[in-house]
């Protein structure tokens, strides 16, 4: 039996430079199924310039992501999303004017019907299965009382959490996670790691941002640091904690 | 079937409008505006509003071009008339087809910018056609005189039927019954049900939600899995279809196509009759189409004699001044008025009248359970 790690997601000799600044130089990454990667660094470090070269939004100077035998870079960001890569943005991107059951069907369209659809005859009303889907999703995320409310008058951290449900409803292989828990209280932040958790348990692989280190410590099974635009150190989260480069660029990056 | 049923809301809403559409001649008769002519109008107006709302009231894509869809629904209505029948069913389903395939062409390359270059981009698309068929189409629209039936057509279907050709033109008909004056109407009334049932259909499925959902956050639309493009095209192609079927109408309640349906005054007019009935919502444009027309209907009547008469209380001096100005915005300056209404609107009631309807019901306590299909309440910048 093959005892290697079956690695997911490849991120290949990546460099990002916009104009002179160079957001990302040398970036290499290897993210194992079924695992959670949390990436940390300080702010600017390039962290989420890193998840927008993956999702296809910004296209890399040089090197390649590949997803599962796929190569990513240069597909638009429905494509990808079809193959199973979902993303939580850093300032959630929702959709305000629907309510917020809306705003979690949609997605399920989309993994039900592809990418592009004329759905007519049948009302919404009658989509019981998607609807009910919907609110299943919505009791997780403790959002289902809210869900007649336009998406638009959440307060952040419940935008965050129905943000998240749109990405889950859609049972992603991949997901990217831009700082999930930034904006939410204590208690939200722990009701979201124990959902984390317990989606981590279902085989999905993650991928993390997190400043929050208690965040971080309860979820990832590997970390990176990032800081200028590189990895300088990469591990189990007990070496990452020990690493005394880490602590000088976080240190030296949050207290600048 | 579910191709059939509306949510109960919405079949209420239904039947209230097709009671209304089919009371025209009789609720329109105190407002002087119960004759077939006009009637007709309000019906294809508020079908091409309907469809217009489709793509502009879901997608927010502004087009400033859709006269042109209406143009090419009466030219293709009347070439129908002149070469094959003077049915009129052939001349609708041509009418759709055909404004179809344009609107396709047209929203392909349109849709490919956003915003203000969409905008630019289907103007400029409708005033070409407009230009074209004034000058390279002369042949298909006859230029400035329009095109028009003559007894010497071919309407090959109708001499194989051996319809024999009649001393006068013929006029459209619908299975050999003549559409004159009020059976016109109700066929147009007929088309506007089944219109108005089809935006219903759309409003409700879950393309329309789709398509509510691009206007709301086209990048969360990308990045959950669609392809927005085809979504907008589709709005479009349907919105473009509605605009030909109402020139089919046009042509149908009176059989001559000229260009100046084409022009960008045109693709504005239903552009102000959806923002001022209320954009987004179904029955809005409507609304606003009838307003508008009915409007115009007045306003363009008056002349100088009419306002003279109107102001004669006033002494003469100050009468002849409140006439000079007045004159202005009556008869060929109607759009003044129209213009000034707009800006009314826009400012103080910029969810149209539909939002103002709202707001008086709320002012009476009458709060509705229901979920408001306009704006959410405003959050605060973060
Ligand atoms: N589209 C862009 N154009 C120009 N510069 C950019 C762009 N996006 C990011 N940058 C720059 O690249 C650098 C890395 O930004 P990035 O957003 O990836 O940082 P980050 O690690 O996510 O930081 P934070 O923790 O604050 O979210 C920053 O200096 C930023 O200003
Ligand atoms: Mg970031």
């Amino acid at each position: 039996m093959d005892q290697r790690p079956n690695i997911v997601l490849h991120v290949d000799d990546v460099f990002k430079s916009f104009g002179g600044l160079h957001a990302l130089s040398d970036i290499d990454l290897q993210v194992e199924e079924g695992k959670t990667h949390a990436i940390i660094g300080p702010n600017g470090a390039g962290k989420s310039t890193l998840l927008n070269v993956i999702i296809g939004r910004i296209p890399p100077s040089r090197g390649a992501v590949v997803f599962d035998g796929t190569i990513l870079t240069g597909k638009k960001p429905h494509e990808i999303n079809q193959l199973g890569v979902v993303r939580v943005f850093q300032t959630p991107e929702i959709f305000p004017d629907l309510s917020v059951l809306q705003n979690v069907m949609t997605p399920a369209f989309a993994k039900r019907d592809g990418a592009f659809r004329v759905a007519l005859a049948r009302p919404l009303e009658r989509e019981t299965g998607i609807r009910d889907e919907a609110l299943h999703m919505l009791e997780d995320v403790g959002l289902v009382d809210r869900r007649e409310v336009h998406a638009g008058a959440l307060s952040r951290g419940d935008k965050r959490r129905l943000e998240l449900a749109m990405c889950l409803i859609q049972k992603p292989r991949l997901l990217l996670l831009d700082e999930p828990t930034a904006g939410m209280s204590r208690h939200d932040t722990n009701t979201t790691i124990e959902l984390l958790k317990k989606i981590k348990s279902r085989g999905m692989t993650k991928v993390i941002i997190e400043h929050d280190m208690h965040v971080v410590f309860s979820l990832a099974d590997k970390i990176s640091v990032l800081a200028g635009g590189r990895i300088i150190a990469e591990g189990l989260p007990s070496e990452v904690r020990g690493d005394p480069r880490v602590q000088e660029a976080y240190l030296g990056g949050e207290h600048a | 079937m579910d191709i059939l049923v509306l949510p109960r809301k919405d079949l209420i809403v239904f039947i209230c409008f097709a009671v209304v559409v089919l009371a025209m001649p009789i609720w329109l008769t105190p407002f002087g505006a119960a004759y077939p002519g006009l009637m007709q109008k309000f019906v294809i107006f508020a079908l091409f509003a309907v469809g217009y709302n489709i793509l502009f009231g879901l997608t927010g894509y502004l087009s400033f071009g859709h006269a042109a869809f209406l143009g090419v629904g009466s030219y293709t209505a009347v070439w129908s008339f002149k070469l094959l029948t003077m049915d009129v069913l052939p001349a609708l389903v041509l009418a759709v087809v055909l404004s179809g395939i344009f609107s396709l062409a047209i929203g392909y390359v349109s849709l490919r910018r956003s915003g203000i270059y969409f905008s630019i981009l289907t103007l400029a698309f409708a005033q070409m056609c407009y230009n074209l068929a004034y000058s390279v189409l002369t042949p298909i629209t006859n230029g400035e005189t329009s095109l028009q039936l003559s007894r010497l057509d071919a309407r090959v279907v109708d001499a194989a039927f051996g319809v024999v050709r009649g001393e006068r033109l013929p006029s459209p008909s619908l299975f050999g019954v003549e559409l004159g004056g009020h059976a016109g109407f109700y066929l147009c009334a007929v088309v506007l049900l089944v219109a108005f049932f089809v935006a219903q259909k759309v409003f409700n499925s879950p393309f329309g939600m789709m398509l509510k959902a691009i206007k709301s956050n086209q990048t969360r639309m990308s990045y959950t899995g669609f392809n927005t493009r085809p979504y907008a095209l589709a709005a479009f192609v349907i919105s473009g279809m509605y605009a030909g079927l109402a020139g089919g109408l046009l042509a149908v309640t009176d059989p001559l196509a000229g260009a100046e349906r084409m022009q960008w005054t045109a693709s504005g007019e239903v552009v102000l009759m959806t923002i001022l009935g209320g954009v987004g919502t179904l029955i809005g444009p409507v609304i606003g189409a009838w307003l508008i027309k009915y409007l115009e209907n007045i306003f363009s009547a008056f002349n100088d004699a009419m306002l003279h008469r109107t102001f004669s209380f006033l002494p003469d001096g100050l009468q002849d001044g409140v006439v000079a100005v007045a004159s202005k915005f009556v008869g060929e300056g109607w759009h003044l008025t129209l213009g000034l209404v707009f800006m009314l609107v826009v400012i103080f009631l910029p969810g149209g009248i539909m939002e103002g309807a709202r707001r008086i019901r709320m002012a009476f306590g009458q709060r509705s359970g229901s979920a408001p299909q306009t704006k959410p309440d405003p959050v605060p910048a973060e």
